[in-house]
């Protein structure tokens, strides 16, 4: 089997007397997508924050690229190619689109520490920074504010800079929400190639686009995994149906 | 190239009002005038120093005082040295050249502010604030209890310290010693914003979270920007004391570290002229204001109210409009 590049498993996260994070071990291998689905406060967004660290796990450990990042900071995890959306995006708002890729462009190229030449001269952050925005089709919103972006543009924007990153996974917390029905398909289309970049967990309720995308799905509910399969796995499973899937099966 | 936009054509004309007084007033015969285009000067480097901090980074500093006066201190003591002959530490003596002044100031008010910055920048928020005005209240305290350097009452600086080929004793020549630091300083701070260290740390600012998430540590970028920044504000200490030729624990007192953010507001936050802007208006209000009513500081509180409420870019944000951020 091939090695998985990310592999959780033992995760424990309290909040007080609330346990969100209940023993939950998963992982991502090469080149799928693995979305993970669940009812409103399963703990979905909980665990994505304790994988890229912006949360600490209380136990457990997260293995990425072979090796344990669950004491690593969030810039360390990011440098060694952990790329994320956020289910409300996170953006520098007062900076273009174009610059906020540009953000991520140089923090792949290393150094932050230049002191003296100015970034809007400096083609090898530029040009990057614009090829992923065209990927995204945000090319031609490259000038505006990101904060007059719309919803799903700031989506688009985030996974540009996700991709400008060199990610090695791309953990997207659910990227469809709030957009419309033809940006939930383009979306969907895109993403179908994204996984040849990286493996995609992805976080999503949109079910048209995980039944669509997934190669597994994981379904948790109360902090816990109570399936993981194939798509048809999970459409038969009983447990499932009762737990969250309802009439979508 | 700068592109000749409004902010520039605000920026330009600023710089070239600040060169054109004490021109003026030389040719008048009034130095009077001069020294206060010199203090304006002064000032605006010293917010321009805390601009970076609180401006770019939106490090609300309420201890910078620190910094300005250490370099005031390093100024005297250097100074007083240098006049008694005796060694200031490990055999080394003191000095009356202004750039050596100028060198130590920087060292020990970028050393202080590693030291303090390393821990003030592991909070946000008002415990910052809180916590720099602190470290800021401790400096002021030690400077008070040293009778050595004067204590309560301050030290003087007999004779301003030198440069070589120019003769600072005479106000006008004083002034452009200022007038350059100040146009480098300035020139530092916009580089240093249009830089990749710039980007990041303005971004920390927006979004720190997003910074962590492309993978550029905050933490690092803020203690560097926090130690420039200590630095610009120490050199500006240092030549307020040479301005003066005195230096007291006034210059450490939380009062001064609210002025340097006054000085920033009524400017406008974050923008290159910002600080000049800030200083001007506050020099000339003091002045103006202060000579006709004790209480000029109420009347400063009123138009720093109106600035608030009603032009959040400050004097720059007024003539020049919004900020861009390319
Ligand atoms: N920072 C927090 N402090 C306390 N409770 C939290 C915190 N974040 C999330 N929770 C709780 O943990 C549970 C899981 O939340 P979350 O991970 O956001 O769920 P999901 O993303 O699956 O909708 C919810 O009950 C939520 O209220
Ligand atoms: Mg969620």
């Amino acid at each position: 089997m091939v090695e998985p590049v990310l592999e959780i498993s033992g995760l424990v996260k309290n909040f007080g007397a609330l346990r969100a994070t209940d023993g939950v071990t998963l992982d991502l291998r090469p080149g799928e997508i693995h979305a993970l689905i669940g009812p409103n406060g399963a703990g979905k967004s909980t665990l994505i924050h304790q994988i890229c660290g912006t949360l600490r796990q209380d136990a457990g450990t997260i293995r990425f690229v072979g090796r344990d990042v669950g004491a690593l900071s969030v810039a360390e995890r990011a440098q060694l190619g952990l790329g994320r959306t956020f289910q409300v995006s996170s953006i520098a708002p007062d900076f273009s689109a174009l610059r906020n890729v540009m953000l991520a462009v140089q923090a792949k190229q290393g150094s932050s520490f230049r002191f003296f030449k100015p970034v809007m001269l400096d083609h090898s952050l530029i040009d990057t920074a614009m090829a992923m925005l065209e990927r995204v089709n945000l090319g031609a919103r490259a000038r505006i504010p990101a904060a007059e972006l719309s919803h799903g543009e700031r989506r688009q924007l985030e996974i540009a800079m996700a991709l400008a990153l060199g990610s090695k996974a791309f953990l997207l917390d659910e990227p469809m929400a709030g957009m419309g029905p033809e940006g939930s398909k383009s979306l969907t289309r895109f993403l179908d190639t994204l996984r040849h970049e990286a493996p995609i967990l992805l976080v999503e309720h949109d079910m048209d686009a995980v039944f669509a995308l997934a190669d597994r799905i994981s379904v948790l509910v109360y902090g816990r995994v109570i399936a993981t399969g194939t798509v048809e796995e999970i459409r038969r499973d009983p447990t499932v149906r009762t737990a969250y899937l309802g009439d979508h099966a | 190239m700068p592109m000749l936009n409004r902010e520039n054509l605000v920026n330009l004309a600023l710089a070239i009002l600040l060169i054109a007084v004490p021109l003026i007033a030389n040719g008048l015969g009034q130095p009077f005038y001069i020294t206060l285009a010199t203090r304006v000067a002064i000032l605006a480097l010293a917010a321009t120093g805390l601009n970076l901090a609180l401006g770019l980074g939106g490090l609300v500093s309420f201890g910078h005082a620190a910094f300005f006066g250490l370099g005031g201190y390093v100024a005297g003591i250097l100074a007083a040295h240098n006049f008694s002959g005796e060694p200031v530490i490990f055999g080394l003596g003191g000095t009356n050249q202004m750039w050596v002044i100028w060198v130590v100031s920087i060292l020990v008010s970028g050393i202080v502010g590693l030291a303090i910055g390393a821990i003030s920048l592991r909070t946000s928020g008002v415990y910052f604030i809180m916590i720099t005005l602190a470290f800021a209240q401790m400096v002021y305290y030690f400077a008070i209890s040293w009778p050595a350097y004067g204590g309560q009452d301050g030290l003087s600086i007999l004779v301003r310290n030198q440069f070589p080929g120019i003769s600072t004793m005479r106000p006008l020549s004083f002034f452009f010693v200022c007038y350059v630091i100040l146009i480098l300083g300035i020139g530092l701070f916009a580089l240093i914003r249009a830089s990749r260290f710039g980007a990041a740390l303005q971004a920390s600012r927006q979004n720190e979270v997003r910074v962590a998430t492309v993978g550029i540590r905050p933490f690092r970028i803020r203690l560097t920007a926090f130690v420039i920044s200590a630095m610009l504000t120490g050199i500006a200490g240092a030549l307020f004391a040479d301005l003066n030729r005195f230096v007291s624990p006034s210059m450490l007192s939380w009062q001064m570290s609210g002025e340097l953010i006054v000085l920033i507001i009524l400017g406008g936050t974050g923008r290159l002229f910002g600080p000049l802007a800030g200083a001007a208006l506050y020099v000339v209000f003091e002045y103006a204001l202060g000579g006709m009513t004790e209480r000029w500081q109420f009347f400063l509180g009123l138009i720093l109210l109106l600035v608030v409420l009603f032009a959040r870019g400050g004097l720059i944000g007024l003539l020049a409009g919004k900020a861009k951020h390319g």
